[in-house]
């Protein structure tokens, strides 16, 4: 049967399982947008393509399928790039696609033209300039494949208006054959009688758990594993809700932010099982200091992971749910660790996570009261900066695909749009989003998309009239100068109702509860303007280029 | 230190920019390279030679070329016996009286002159390395006008 490029894209889209995309229409995507017209796909209209690119990131997310998301070429491609990347450095399923000016403009300097799979190049998993309209099916599996396989990526693919228009024989490609990628699952039995050698012998073992766990869904083999040999876990920010933080084995979130128990047991482990964890400079603080005492095992599905950052003893290259899956019928003589888990429990006694409760509307506090309202059944989205880390250590997260947070590209304005993926993916959630006041007004004009489209995202905006986290360490490290830090806002209540969403201010402590039950019982996206103490900081901290166990606050 | 990397890649444009930029985004420098089709015209081999400061960061460029989607395999070659060869061409000032003189220099190489016309001579060698670099001094005393190498290729025994 023939079919114009354009058809061919939304049936392959069809039959890859897509159900909804985010995107911006515009000149070189025009054929798409008209086969969407009557396309059996649900199409959100974001208010700027950025936000449809997170938009798709927060969807996969939620749900554990590729997001999509699509936009018009030039400006229309590179306004994708942030979230292309934010996408690339967490490992997140997204298929990008892009419209093209036609392929004899290519390289002329075209209206709207931007060399577009040159730009994504080094913030792809991969990438397509499609030139005949004969080989857009076969890309599109390609995509979808490897997108959502092996460590998980972004891919692009750029289609011009030519390749969308012209009419061809449909083949839908049954078999996927890439001779240059074949991902490792299982892990090798040699390395993982060695692993689990060393896991017998160890004293004190810590398992150091990060967002593979989330992807490869080895919730239960990391909970099995932990219990089977009572090793204490801690996660990085990526990995919060792969192990419950209500478990009597959670040490909560290490690293610079961490609590000061999790990263007084990793550098006093003397085993560290890592999975699905790559050891970043906010997790490790200074390298020739991290974990003095500790072999090192690392389970990761992506080769170049492991041995990057830090020198491993037993490197285990597979998916971390089938590793872990082989770890646990491999151990048979487990350790016994009852005097390391008291150390570690006196030091979960002696250093709580705390919070001085006087002054204004405490941040910490708000976040436990979501927390409570929503019974930690809620998906929480953050921006970055300090709501980012007050929400990843306030709320206890006991699920995976709970809590969504641009973790390696750091990108204020992602929660908002990813707030709204993860809805739109998981309708019967509530969805929060714990925003700044700095970092809402980077996609706020996705309000409009909420109301339109009737996602009933909740806002939480933690109001210091500040940047602040970055002015946190000019108070701790440039002398409280505080260049350029402090925002002049606008009215967020007036804000919200302008767009047609609802708006709640709270300024006092005993308003914060009833805000947020309010804001549930709302039908309609709401933003909830918390008036929180302006100079509150996030701690403990870890001054950059410290080793971890060398925390400010939460030690004295 | 210097190692050589041979690489199986596909024979697409794009392909070549992909591994460049994996150089440059982490700061690797690349030596040389060759790049030719294979009698698979879908497949292209490159030998490249890469400076690497240690080990990691070896591992880390290998392992980093194999991630590419459009990279089939990667060999190194730093543990492997293998033979290479390297073509030059140079252009060097060379008299009518002088010619015997540089063509019995030349005996002691895979060397050959191609071209002689007033005073200047062109010169094709083929040969390792150490014999390249050897012979390049050796030139010297000449006056070297022009010099353009290949790059190394090799081979597996």
């Amino acid at each position: 049967m023939n079919m114009t490029g354009a058809e061919i894209l939304i049936e392959c889209l069809k039959r890859e399982g897509v159900q909804v995309m985010f995107g911006y229409p515009g000149g070189a995507v025009l054929p798409i947008f008209d086969k969407l017209y009557d396309a059996d796909i649900r199409f959100i209209l974001t208010r700027h393509e950025q936000a449809a690119a997170h938009a798709a990131d927060g969807y996969a997310r939620a749900t554990g399928k590729v997001g999509v998301c699509i936009a018009t070429s030039g400006p229309g491609a590179t306004n994708l790039t942030t979230g292309i990347a934010n996408a690339y450095m967490d490992s997140i399923p997204i298929v990008a696609i892009t419209g093209q000016v036609k392929t004899f403009l290519i390289g002329n300097d075209a209206f709207q033209e931007a060399d577009v799979t040159g730009i994504t190049r080094p913030i792809t998993k991969h990438n397509y300039l499609v030139k005949r309209t004969e080989d857009l099916a076969r890309i599109i599996r390609e995509a979808f494949h490897i997108a959502s396989t092996g460590r998980p990526g972004p891919v692009l693919i750029d289609i011009p208006v030519d390749v969308q228009q012209k009419d061809v024989e449909f083949i839908w490609p049954e078999e996927i054959k890439i001779r240059g990628y074949n991902p490792t699952y299982f892990g090798h039995p040699g390395q993982i009688k060695k692993a689990a050698k060393f896991i017998s012998q160890a004293k004190k073992p810590i398992i150091y758990a990060g967002g593979g766990i989330i992807t490869s869904g080895a919730q239960r083999e990391l909970k099995e594993l932990a219990e089977k040999i009572q090793a204490p876990v801690v996660l990085t920010l990526m990995g919060l809700g792969g192990f419950p933080s209500s478990h009597p084995l959670s040490l909560g979130m290490l690293g610079m932010h961490g609590t000061v128990y999790a990263n007084l047991a990793i550098q006093n482990a003397d085993l560290i099982i890592t999975c699905g964890a790559r050891f970043d400079d906010r997790v490790t603080g200074r390298l020739d200091a991290f974990a003095p005492y500790a072999k090192i095992i690392h389970i990761d599905i992506d080769p170049a992971s492991i041995s990057k950052n830090v020198k491993v003893d037993v490197p285990i290259v597979g998916d971390a749910k089938n590793v872990l899956g082989q770890l646990l019928e491999e151990i048979n003589k487990v350790p016994d660790t009852s005097d390391w888990l008291k150390l570690i429990e006196g030091w979960k006694k002696k250093y709580p996570l705390m919070y001085e409760v006087k002054g204004k509307i405490k941040p910490q506090y708000v976040i436990e009261q979501i927390y409570q309202v929503t019974n930690g059944e809620a998906i929480i989205c953050t921006e970055v900066g300090q709501n980012q880390m007050w929400a990843a250590q306030w709320y206890k997260y006991n699920y995976p695909r709970s809590f969504i947070s641009s973790g390696g590209l750091g990108t204020m304005g992602f929660g908002f749009p990813a707030a709204m993926g993860a809805k739109v993916g998981q309708p019967e959630k509530i969805v929060f989003d714990i925003a700044g006041d700095g970092s809402i007004q980077m996609n706020i004009q996705e309000l409009a998309t909420c109301v339109c489209n009737k996602i009933n995202v909740k806002v939480a905006i933690l109001n210091n009239g500040y940047l602040g986290m970055v002015r946190q360490w000019q108070e701790l490290f440039y002398k409280k100068r505080y260049s350029h830090t402090c925002l002049y806002n606008p009215d967020f209540v007036k804000l919200a109702q302008a767009y047609g969403a609802e708006g709640i201010r709270v300024t006092k402590k005993e308003e914060v509860r009833p805000a947020i039950e309010k804001a549930l019982e709302i039908d309609n996206a709401v933003f909830i303007d918390f008036h929180i103490e302006p100079e509150e900081n996030v701690y403990p901290m870890v001054p950059a280029g410290e080793a971890i166990d060398r925390m400010i606050g939460g030690m004295a | 230190m210097r190692h050589t990397l041979s690489l199986l890649v596909e024979n697409k444009p794009g392909v070549l920019a992909r591994i460049a930029g994996l150089f440059s985004a982490r700061g690797y420098n690349i030596a040389s390279l060759a790049v030719s089709e294979t009698l698979d015209p879908s497949i292209s081999y490159m030998t490249m030679v890469v400076e690497a400061e240690d080990e990691r960061v070896l591992e880390q460029i290998k392992k980093q070329l194999n991630r590419l989607i459009d990279v089939v395999t990667v060999t190194d070659f730093t543990k492997k016996e293998h033979i290479d060869r390297e073509l030059i061409l140079v252009k060097v000032f060379c008299s009518q009286k002088d010619i015997t003189k540089l063509e019995a220099l030349l005996k002691k190489y895979v060397a050959k002159i191609i071209y002689h016309k007033i005073d200047i001579a062109i010169i094709e060698a083929v040969d390792e390395q150490e014999k390249i670099k050897q012979l390049i001094e050796a030139l010297k005393p000449f006056g070297i006008k022009e010099l353009v190498r290949t790059g190394r290729i090799a081979v597996a025994y």
